[in-house]
């Protein structure tokens, strides 16, 4: 038994049912609808600006915050970068180089072209600054003989990766006269050592306040999914898909996402924008060329495209838990 | 087009609206189904329309054993169902026209279809002229006949309502009445629900009639 579509009002036959239409009128038919309802869920969220723009000022706050913390490690990581660089190789001479075989030694490195500094500390100055730091004076002054040896202290050039620091470190102990030579790194390793941990800690706040968005746009579309039961009711009544009645929700979803990946990005720009001058300050008592970076456009697009997906992922939680509650009755 | 078979259907709690319920309609017939209220007759609408769903029995719709049909396909029998409330279920923030045009929307018509059959819904029913107007600002007969437009917009082969003149005068409800009658005409199987049996005889169609759940009385036309 099929179903007779009853004539038209002014007598023409009606049209064939939607399933029998051609393909690309259906696309295209589905295509608008799509952007009406983007759209529309748009104009939904814009006739209650207040709540949209506190809903996206609370989802731009949770993801400002990892992101901002991440943007301070990406600018302490470029620091260390740049102190790397100047990592230092002590060579300690061996006890019998005399004083002239050493400041030949000195002429001799200072000439290398991957070699910034050299600085000769003798056995009586190291002797000198040891006594002044360490505060064993006395100790050392009952001793009969000077047990330091003299150091070259040498700077590599800048711009220097750390390989080639290493490289020069085996380079300058193959030298006869050098008893042990040291690269002195360690502190900026345990900076890094640092840093991973802070970027391990930001990672972490990261998923939780990712977390705490999905729920935050679950919850608001869970009100508007409350908000409109009657209109839901009354569409799965005449016959509307899950999807159908989905779509608007999901559509306010993305655009929460992109509201609040906005307002994070808005936060973060204000935030380094009042630390920039008196960063560039410290860095001009440094006679360094550090200056603060910012997202840039990659961070903000990646900043936007996560913020979205949560939107998204929040929106499609609340949809998939709530709609199915509501059945006309 | 409408064929119960043995249906009874029983609320969670014992209570059972419908009892052993077998009934036929054949497509292009139209019947009233009346009965005082608690009867049963909402509670048959809204089995046809998987609003509920049988305890036990068989309902078949349009060839479908809506026992077999699963919760995805619902949408899709109920697009081929128009249905007419009491209470009309409007949305009141949205224009005469928009509420017409939502049936044509959820079923993917192209937007050039909908405005002309959005049109030809509302001249039959009388409204052409209220279409930027929102439901709220009409009378209760205009409502009514929203409703109705906003049911037969798409041309369903069926047509449903449950007490659709239960608010409305004797005049207004003989005209919704007479415009269920003019869909008949044009082949819709119509099943209308009501209690207003002096307006019924006047009819002169099918009528079904309930009690305590049990289909008692079924009288055919007068030839």
């Amino acid at each position: 038994m099929t179903p007779r579509p009853p004539p038209d009002a002014d007598g023409v036959r009606a049209p064939a049912a939607p399933g029998d239409r051609r393909l690309a009128t259906r696309l295209a038919t589905w295509a608008l609808r799509h952007a009406q309802v983007f759209f529309e869920s748009l104009g939904r969220l814009s006739r209650t600006p207040f709540s949209t723009l506190m809903t996206a000022a609370v989802i731009g706050i949770a993801l400002a915050l990892p992101t901002g913390l991440h943007v301070i490690l990406k600018n302490l990581q470029q620091l260390g970068g740049g102190l790397e660089s100047a990592a230092r190789i002590s060579l300690f001479l061996k006890k019998d180089t005399s004083e002239a075989a050493a400041r030949r030694m000195v002429r001799e490195l200072s000439a290398l072209p991957e070699v910034a500094r050299v600085r000769y500390i003798s056995r009586d100055e190291a002797l000198a600054e040891f006594k002044r730091l360490s505060g064993f004076g006395a100790a050392l002054d009952a001793l009969a003989e000077n047990p330091l040896p003299a150091v070259i202290v040498v700077t590599p050039a800048l711009r220097q990766a750390p390989e080639a620091a290493a490289r020069l470190l085996a380079q300058f102990k193959a030298y006869p006269a050098v008893d042990l030579a040291q690269l002195d790194q360690q502190w900026i390793q345990r900076l890094y050592a640092l840093m991973d941990i802070a970027a391990r800690g930001v990672q972490v706040l990261a998923v939780l306040l990712a977390l705490g968005v999905v729920l935050v746009v679950g919850n608001t579309i869970r009100l508007a999914i409350q908000n409109r039961r009657d209109e839901i009711v009354i569409i799965k009544l005449i016959g509307g898909t899950d999807a159908f009645i989905r779509r608007p929700f999901l559509y306010a979803g993305f655009w929460y996402g992109l509201m609040g990946g906005a307002a994070a990005w808005l936060f973060i720009a204000l935030a380094l924008g009042a630390l920039a001058g008196p960063v560039d300050q410290l860095a001009a008592l440094y006679h360094s060329g550090f200056s603060l970076q910012g997202l840039g456009a990659e961070g903000a697009a990646v900043l936007m495209g996560l913020s979205v997906v949560l939107g998204l992922a929040g929106s499609w939680l609340a949809v998939g838990r709530h709609l199915r509650e509501i059945e006309p009755r | 087009m409408i064929r119960f078979s043995n249906v009874t259907k029983r609320y969670p709690g014992g209570q059972e609206a419908l009892s052993d319920v077998s009934l036929h309609l054949a497509p292009g017939e139209m019947a009233f189904l009346t009965g005082h209220s608690g009867a049963g007759k909402s509670t048959l609408l809204k089995l046809i329309a998987l609003l509920e769903r049988a305890t036990r029995g068989q309902v078949v719709i349009n060839g479908q054993n809506l026992a077999k049909l699963g919760r995805r396909r619902v949408p899709l029998l109920r697009r081929n169902i128009g249905i007419i409330f009491q209470d009309h279920r409007l949305l009141l923030d949205r224009t005469v026209y928009d509420n017409v045009a939502l049936p044509l929307i959820i079923a993917g018509f192209p937007a050039r279809e909908i405005g002309r059959r959005v049109r030809a819904a509302l001249d039959k029913v009388d409204l052409l002229g209220k279409e930027r107007a929102y439901p709220i600002t009409l009378s209760g007969g205009e409502q009514q006949r929203v409703g109705i437009a906003r049911a037969i917009v798409t041309k369903p082969p069926i047509l449903l309502a449950d007490e659709p003149t239960g608010n409305l005068d004797p005049d207004l409800s003989r005209e919704i009445m007479g415009l269920f009658d003019q869909f008949n005409q044009v082949g819709v199987t119509v099943l209308v629900a009501s209690h207003d049996l002096d307006l019924i005889r006047t009819m002169n169609k099918r009528i079904l009639v309930l009690r305590q759940g049990r289909l008692v009385d079924d009288t055919a036309a007068a030839a």
